[in-house]
């Protein structure tokens, strides 16, 4: 019961930092090894700050707030 | 679940929903319970999303769920990304739900509270959710592409070009109304003004925070940020109670509009990371919360409704905007029941993140469903107010006065009782001088929220919770003013590249403070003649944004309405095609009657012509002929913008029925351009869950 509690818990804090980007680097690693690893001209792997100022720059690109 | 089982509840649902649509529609009594109003907008959207919706995906638009979307076929860990379904919902609806449907309500309240909450609920079921789902659709089998451009690819150029005049134009007054609405919160109000101010510097502390001092750390930094706007909101309170530092913000609206206006022009040329970036996210996580909370107090508390159901004002004679209940109450009342606008974030930016198909229905229809529900709570929120006092805080003065005894004697010749003694007292209950004739919908959202608050949550700290709700607009109508300005700079500078290649470079300095510079001068225009109006300006510049949207939304069901003609779905083109004749009927009438009405308060011209006539005449007092010229010029400009609008219109839906036409006379058209069919090879458990 607890456990299940918890797990809820872990669950929608999971989703609250996906929503809110907290977790875009995290993301961005993952995407990286994923996609870039093996191939010799990979890109190299961006620092949590450089990678949240192309971020941030990208997500406000274009209209992303309404009436 | 039993088959039967399911039958009942569906049956006890739809029971549900007409009992509580015929009690606000019947009711004639002194008050009614708001719950009656929860309960209808309850029912009616599970109804429509489990069948109409469904219908809709299935059938109509046949939504694969083994297709690949865009999000997965062109991944590339920046903005294509394909996510699951609830981050989405979430980016979506924070992306939709902006201060119109708080704003749109309030004022069609002048009505009484049926015409209003009755389109809320079938524009949204019927138009508003149809229109974002669909457009979301067709975008997501186009990767990602804006309206704009599948107006272009399907339609034809002119189409492509409307959608961008359109929208350009939409932001120019939008921003208008929207600082308007700010101001007319701001003027004469240290409380409020010190507390919107102390947003500014506390948004680019959070900016600084998660760039510099603990770079993406985006959650830390936000709830910083909302416990300092807390605490803003109570030291402006203290600041209320200091002989000096009120002054500092104390100000006129003129005054206040102009430092709007150069925090726009500032704003829009520093970079995002500094101001615009950080206050959304205060700002989304406020306006969640707050909506949260409105909900929870609304169910806890089971306020009463005391405006009638139908005012006298549906004769066009209203206070607050002149003209008839149609069209008008179909213009006023755009986010929330149906807005062109959000088929700009469903085409290009949503498509973008969605990992399947399956879920177009939950996150194009159902986000709407939750504006549309946003809405339904403002129209509560405006309506549990006395209806005097009502109409004592949002008729302009240029309508009921200036003097206190005037304005409750105009309103009590309506019918509706409040004395002045009342409304001071309330002021004094919300910490501010006067509520006097403060038009644009914030304020008296505000004491209405405070009240529903201030009884669920305790009444002692009304002034707090009115100020909270002041803050709460406040913090995301500057979010659209800052991203309206800046999405106008870069509309502008694409035109302009197209003209001078090196004005078309985003970050060349020079370009980006002309085209900043013309964005803001453009609304900044509407702003300032709004503020000198003594009749409100909201009164005219939110009829016009109305107009503008429903436009768009016209532009986006003609998109709709051919792509389906030309995938040879014509027999159900009526999804799309109903909702648009509707709004072509409402906007023309609207336009024609914003153009050429003999109702001053209502025909552009026949306003001009008659503050000419009385300038020329010289029975204008003194202050009133100093602005009549300017007002003279705008309200001609307005008449003009309006039949470029309208006509505009017409030209899209003409030459839509062109395509149609071709379409059925077996002629060559534009080809479809949806992406042909690859599989989904995502993991269904692991993005979707």
């Amino acid at each position: 019961m607890l456990r299940a509690f918890w797990k809820t818990l872990k669950h929608l804090w999971h989703r609250v930092r996906q929503l809110s980007g907290d977790d875009a680097y995290e993301v961005y690693l993952k995407h990286h090894t994923a996609f870039h690893q093996a191939t010799l001209d990979a890109p190299p792997v961006l620092s949590r700050k450089e990678f949240f100022k192309l971020w941030q720059a990208n997500k406000w690109q274009g209209i992303k707030r309404c009436c | 679940m039993h088959k039967n089982f399911k039958l009942v509840l569906w049956a006890a649902v739809l029971a549900l929903g007409l009992a509580a649509v015929c009690a606000i529609a019947l009711n004639r009594g002194e008050s009614i319970s708001a719950m009656w109003f929860i309960a209808a907008a309850a029912c009616v959207y599970a109804i429509a999303y489990r069948f109409y919706a469904a219908w809709i995906a299935a059938s109509v638009l046949m939504v694969d769920a083994t297709r690949a979307t865009p999000a997965e076929r062109l991944e590339n860990g920046s903005d294509f990304i394909p996510t699951n379904k609830w981050v989405v919902f979430g980016h979506h609806f924070a992306a939709i739900a902006g201060p119109g449907p708080l704003i749109g309500p309030t004022l069609a309240a002048q009505f009484g509270y049926l015409p209003g909450t009755l389109w809320i609920l079938i524009g949204a079921v019927l138009g508003g959710a149809v229109q974002d789902m669909v457009t979301l659709f067709f975008s997501t089998r186009r990767n990602a592409r804006s309206l704009g451009q599948m107006a272009r690819d399907e339609i034809g150029p002119i189409g492509g070009f409307a959608a961008l005049i359109g929208t350009f134009l939409i932001m120019i007054i939008l921003i208008a109304v929207l600082g308007l609405v700010v101001v007319n919160a701001m003027k004469h109000s240290p409380w409020a003004t010190s507390t919107v101010a102390a947003t500014i510097p506390i948004a680019m502390l959070v900016g600084f925070y998660m760039r510099n001092f603990r770079p993406g750390r985006v959650l830390e930094a936000t709830l910083l940020g909302v416990a300092l706007l807390l605490l803003a909101v109570v030291g402006g309170g203290w600041i209320d109670h200091q002989p000096i530092v009120r002054n500092w913000f104390d100000h006129e609206g003129l005054s206040l509009a102009w430092a709007i206006i150069v925090y726009g022009f500032a704003a829009a040329v520093m970079p995002v990371w500094l101001l615009l970036a950080p206050r959304d996210y205060l700002s989304t996580f406020v306006k969640l919360g707050t909506v949260l909370l409105l909900a929870i107090a609304i169910i806890i508390l089971q306020p009463q409704v005391h405006m009638p159901a139908l005012t006298q004002f549906t004769d066009g004679t209203g206070p607050i905007f002149g003209g008839k209940l149609f069209p008008f109450v179909f213009i006023t009342i755009a986010c929330g029941a149906i807005s062109g606008f959000h088929a700009l974030i469903a085409s290009g930016t949503t498509p973008k993140l969605l990992a399947n198909e399956g879920d177009i229905r939950m996150i194009g229809y159902g986000a709407m469903l939750l504006e549309s529900f946003v809405a339904i709570m403002a129209m509560i929120a405006a309506t549990v107010l006395d209806p005097g006092v009502f109409f004592a805080i949002n008729s302009p003065a240029g309508v009921v006065g200036k003097e206190a005894v005037d304005a409750i004697a105009k309103i009590n010749s309506w019918g509706f009782a409040v004395t002045v003694e009342q409304m001071n007292q309330l002021a004094r209950d919300m910490g501010e001088s006067s509520l006097f004739a403060r038009t644009g919908g914030a304020p008296s959202l505000a004491v209405g929220m405070a009240s529903i608050f201030g009884n669920a949550f305790g009444k002692g700290l009304l002034a707090i919770w009115y100020h909270f709700a002041i803050m709460f607009e406040a913090i995301f109508i500057l979010t659209t003013l800052d991203a309206g300005t800046r999405v106008g700079r870069f509309m502008l500078q694409d035109m302009l590249g197209n003209v001078w290649p090196k004005m078309g470079q985003t970050s060349w300095l020079p370009s980006v403070v002309l085209t900043s510079g013309l964005v803001v001068a453009g609304w900044g225009y509407f702003l300032y003649i709004g503020v000198i109006d003594p009749n409100g300006g909201v009164n005219i510049l939110w009829p016009l944004f109305g107009i503008a949207n429903q436009m768009l939304a016209a532009i986006a069901l003609c998109v709709a309405t051919g792509i389906l003609v030309k995938s040879a779905k014509a027999n159900y083109a009526w999804i799309t095609g109903l909702p648009l004749m509707w709004l072509l009927t409402v906007t023309s009438t609207a336009a024609w009657q914003k153009i050429f009405s003999d109702d001053i308060r209502v025909g552009f011209f026949a306003a001009a012509n008659d503050l000419s006539s009385k300038l020329a005449a010289g029975v204008l007092p003194l202050d009133k002929a100093a602005v009549a010229p300017k007002l003279i010029f705008n309200q001609q400009l307005d008449a003009y913008l309006t039949l470029f609008f309208v006509v505009l219109l017409w030209v899209v839906v003409l030459d839509t029925l062109y395509v149609v036409y071709r379409y059925f006379s077996a002629q060559p058209l534009m080809p479809l351009t949806e992406v042909p069919y690859q599989p989904t090879r995502l993991d269904d458990n692991w993005v979707r869950d």
